[in-house]
């Protein structure tokens, strides 16, 4: 009997209990000082994306770290420490920071949409107690029409009472903006993080070391690098072509001070219609083909030579070089995987391939005993050499970088060093192999790395940001606040001010205020009107 | 002389003329006895009051100081001429390099922190002129720009060329904002210090215990209240600089790098001194305890941006290590 009884009442109590607990969460989760908090996690979180490679930036970094910890550098991969800024950790934080934000959000906007409707309160009863207050005499000079048109001019909203016992009372408030920025501004920060959410989906890009004279096209398999966000599809890629016709770095006192590259491009529309155009690409300039962008983000050079085999066959190669260091003294390989093939028989003989592992040095100062030069012009260009013959290792099917020799192969000796001292050749030189094969270094010409990327999600970001900081200003700028003046029926003025933001000037507005109703009120001077305090 | 050495002259004169200044000041700050006296009438609820620079004057001479007030008060008011004469010829000292460099002050380490120093040290006159701080609290704005001033030149660089990522007038905009932000911030965090240093003295005292170095140097600082309003209003004015400088910012690294944001470390930390700042301004409005806190969260963005100047451009790199040393 009791069961039944206490079984009752007891689900209701439950879910009333379930409800309590969710509510008492919720208020924790959008309370300010859980929001000060986050703030301040998020802040910390985003710390070791500074301090650990990121893939998102270079994967090339994180696989280097990867081979200086070998150790650590898996554990550090199981906590994200390699994807911060999509790891569930930070995540988490944000997401709780964005759920605690609507949080905030709504029932403010619902607060300040009443208050933008609502009238002025009335002024207290004891005016006194509030921090501004002063009493006119009786028969002051301060009609009401006056007051009216003073605080319209003001652009005060008002509102004018009028008691049984004779007592009129005009209350105004100012300030409404500061509320109005302030929730335009924190749901910009939505805004934003929309935007964020919505490139990472929806954007792509590649990257292309592109040689003068050469031309690419917009597909996947003619980037050196690229990424596609979730919801791209390969197909999806505009179709369009470019093409390096001249570049051009100026440099001062050994530093660059310009890049110029002359592009020209060649789309093809949905209809099969083709355009083209020309563009004089510059770093800060990028080139728009209908929403995607080409940016100029770097340069090189590349180095060409002519190798002539055994049977005197010649082959020439365009080779892009990678920059090691700011004077562009540039690291590189030349690899030569069919020659040496007789053309009397055709036979191929896998163990004569040739290879060069190679640095170009732009300026080359040979009064000094040093290789590497410091001048990034091309002043006196030189390729020092490392020669190589075996089996070059590309036919395994394996990613290869080309920009070094195999070094597998050299270890398991199918590659053979040539020469055991470096050797160091200038333009229109050449270096003799001792099978009596040559590497002509016949010039150096320039290439550009272009970026391209589409990213839709970027004007939705711009616009949530600029409404972000039109939000701000009078969200701090402004301040809200209160004005009342009160007509008595003994004849006595009073009027009282109250400020609705902690900022200084509640005073001197309010006298002055007074001082335009009553034109003969004076304001007391600003160190008696604390005494009264 | 070349343009590069009339530069350098007029900085390193800025830089004496400063220490100068500050010794004026720190003259005025121990000698003139009037300041504590006024603390009380400065406090201030809700409406009314930051910190008058002249209140009343009742000179009643220490018989022990070795220097009159008037005297002391003589001393600040030369501490801050040459306050004002330090700052032009800082400010001749960057007009030189633009004209001999032909290009926008502020390509490299070295300018950038000479930039700040300006901004922090023209944000100071502003409030000294305007009344809104008392003049003999010159002497820690004049020690705080002259440490930024001392620093800068450790990482000295010849005025040369822009490198191309930077020769664009996003440098004006963007970099502007920033050195005006740290600039303007630079002071508030002096005042959030000052403020600090005050409520320790003041909790001293109430509580009858003995005042030591270096809280007794609060002795003579105005009311900590007042130091706290003024701590929040500096930083009211530089936080949407400082958003602003990164709104700009990541519309440059579109242009330039392809991608608004890299999350490269530069981006990282000013992210993080962003919302440290916007934890500040929450704190201050979260009720009691967390507003005795915020001063600490002001003095922690400041730190966070020294250290994006210092730290990451000398030791991260990244995509802005050009902009280095
Ligand atoms: C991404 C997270 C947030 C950021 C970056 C942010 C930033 C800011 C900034 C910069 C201000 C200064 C404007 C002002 O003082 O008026 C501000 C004010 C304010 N924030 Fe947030 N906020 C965030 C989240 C929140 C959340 C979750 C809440 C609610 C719990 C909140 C409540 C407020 C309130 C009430 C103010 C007004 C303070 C005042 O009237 O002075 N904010 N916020």
């Amino acid at each position: 009997m009791t069961a039944t009884l206490t079984s009752q009442p007891r689900k209701p109590k439950a879910a009333k209990r379930f409800r309590a607990f969710w509510r008492r969460w919720w208020h924790q989760l959008t309370a300010m000082r859980t929001a000060l908090i986050l703030l301040l996690a998020l802040a910390l979180a985003a710390i070791p994306g500074s301090t650990f490679p990121q893939r998102s930036i270079s994967t090339v970094d994180v696989t280097a770290y990867f081979d200086e910890h070998p150790d650590l550098a898996p554990w550090l991969d199981r906590l994200w420490a390699f994807d911060v800024y999509t790891s569930p950790w930070f995540s988490a934080i944000y997401l709780l920071l964005m759920i605690s934000l609507v949080g905030c959000i709504v029932p403010r906007l619902r607060v300040h949409w009443k208050a933008l409707r609502a009238k002025v309160p009335d002024a207290p009863q004891r005016m006194s107690i509030l921090p501004y207050h002063r009493v006119l005499d009786a028969g002051a000079d301060a009609n009401q029409t006056r007051a009216r048109a003073v605080l319209k001019q003001r652009r005060w909203r008002t509102e004018v009472r009028e008691h049984e016992d004779g007592t009129v009372v005009i209350a105004a408030e100012k300030g409404y903006l500061r509320e109005t920025g302030n929730l335009l501004f924190h749901t910009s920060i939505i805004f934003v993080l929309v935007g964020v959410a919505a490139g990472s989906l929806m954007s792509w890009y590649g990257n292309r070391i592109l040689s003068e004279d050469k031309a690419y096209c917009n597909n996947l398999q003619q980037y050196d690098e690229y990424g596609l966000g979730a919801w791209v599809d390969e197909t999806d890629l505009p179709q369009f072509c470019v093409t390096l016709d001249e570049f051009d770095a100026e440099f001062t006192n050994g530093g660059p001070t310009a890049f110029d590259a002359d592009v020209t491009y060649e789309t093809t529309g949905d209809g099969g219609e083709v355009e083209s155009g020309e563009y004089d690409l510059k770093v800060n300039h990028p080139l728009n083909i209908d929403g995607t962008n080409v940016f100029l983000i770097g340069h090189g050079y590349t180095a060409v030579v002519t190798y002539t085999d055994r049977y005197g066959q010649t082959q020439t190669l365009h080779q892009e070089f990678l920059s090691m260091d700011a004077a562009l003294n540039s690291e590189g390989a030349f690899k030569f995987p069919d020659v040496n093939v007789d053309p009397a028989t055709g036979a191929v003989d896998p163990d004569a391939e040739v290879g060069f592992d190679a640095i170009l040095v732009p300026t080359f100062d040979d009064s000094t005993a040093m290789l590497l030069g410091s001048d990034p012009e091309l002043n006196n260009p030189v390729l020092a050499l490392t020669a190589y013959t075996g089996d070059l290792g590309l036919g395994d099917g394996l990613p290869e970088s080309v920009y070094s020799i195999n070094e597998d192969q050299i270890a398991s000796g199918e590659l053979e060093q040539v020469n055991d001292d470096v050797e160091v050749i200038g333009v229109g030189d050449a270096m003799t192999l001792p099978d009596g094969t040559t590497l002509t270094f016949d010039g150096v010409e320039q290439y550009a790395v272009l970026q391209v990327r589409h990213d839709p999600g970027g004007p939705v970001v711009l616009a949530g940001a600029v409404l972000l900081l039109l939000g701000l200003l009078p969200g701090l700028a402004v301040r809200r606040r209160r004005y009342w003046i009160r007509w008595n029926p003994d004849g006595t003025v009073e009027t009282a001010g109250l400020n609705r933001n902690d900022f200084d000037g509640l005073d001197e507005e309010c006298d002055e205020l007074t001082a335009a109703i009553a034109p003969d009120y004076e304001p007391p001077g600003p160190s008696t009107d604390r005494s009264d305090q | 002389m070349t343009g590069a050495e009339v530069a350098n002259a007029l900085f390193v004169a800025t830089i004496v003329v400063y220490a100068a200044a500050m010794f004026s000041y720190a003259v005025e700050y121990a000698f003139d006895k009037r300041a504590p006296k006024r603390a009380k009438a400065l406090v201030a609820s809700g409406g009314g009051g930051g910190i008058d620079a002249d209140a009343d004057a009742s000179d009643e001479a220490p018989t022990e100081a070795p220097i009159s007030p008037a005297a002391a008060r003589g001393a600040g008011r030369l501490g801050l001429v040459l306050t004002f004469l330090g700052t032009a010829a800082l400010l001749a000292s960057i007009v030189v390099r633009v004209v001999y460099t032909g290009r926008w002050p502020w390509g490299n380490m070295f300018e950038y922190t000479v930039g700040v120093a300006l901004a922090g040290m023209t944000t100071w006159l502003i409030l000294v002129t305007r009344g809104s701080v008392p003049r003999r609290l010159g002497l820690f704005a004049t020690f705080a720009v002259t440490m930024v001033l001392g620093t800068s030149v450790r990482v000295y660089t010849e005025a040369g060329p822009l490198v191309p990522a930077l020769d664009s007038y996003w440098i004006i905009i963007h970099v502007t904002a920033a050195i005006c932000a740290s600039g303007i911030l630079l002071i508030g965090c002096v005042f959030a210090i000052l403020h600090l240093l005050k409520r320790a003295h003041d909790r001293r005292v109430s509580d009858g215990k003995p005042v030591r170095f270096p809280v007794n140097i609060a002795e003579r600082l105005p009311d900590a209240t007042a130091l706290e309003r003024l701590t929040f209003k500096i930083h009211v004015f530089a936080f949407p600089l400082l958003t602003f400088g990164i709104i700009a910012g990541s519309v440059w690294a579109h242009l330039a790098w392809g991608r608004y944001w890299n999350w490269d470390p530069k981006e990282v930390w000013a992210f993080i001194a962003w919302v440290v700042y916007a934890a500040y301004l929450h704190a201050r409005v979260s009720g009691r305890s967390a507003k005795a806190n915020a001063p600490w969260i002001a003095i922690l963005g400041y730190a966070v941006m020294l250290f994006n100047l210092t730290a990451v451009n000398l030791v991260f790199g990244g995509l802005h290590s050009y902009a280095g040393v």
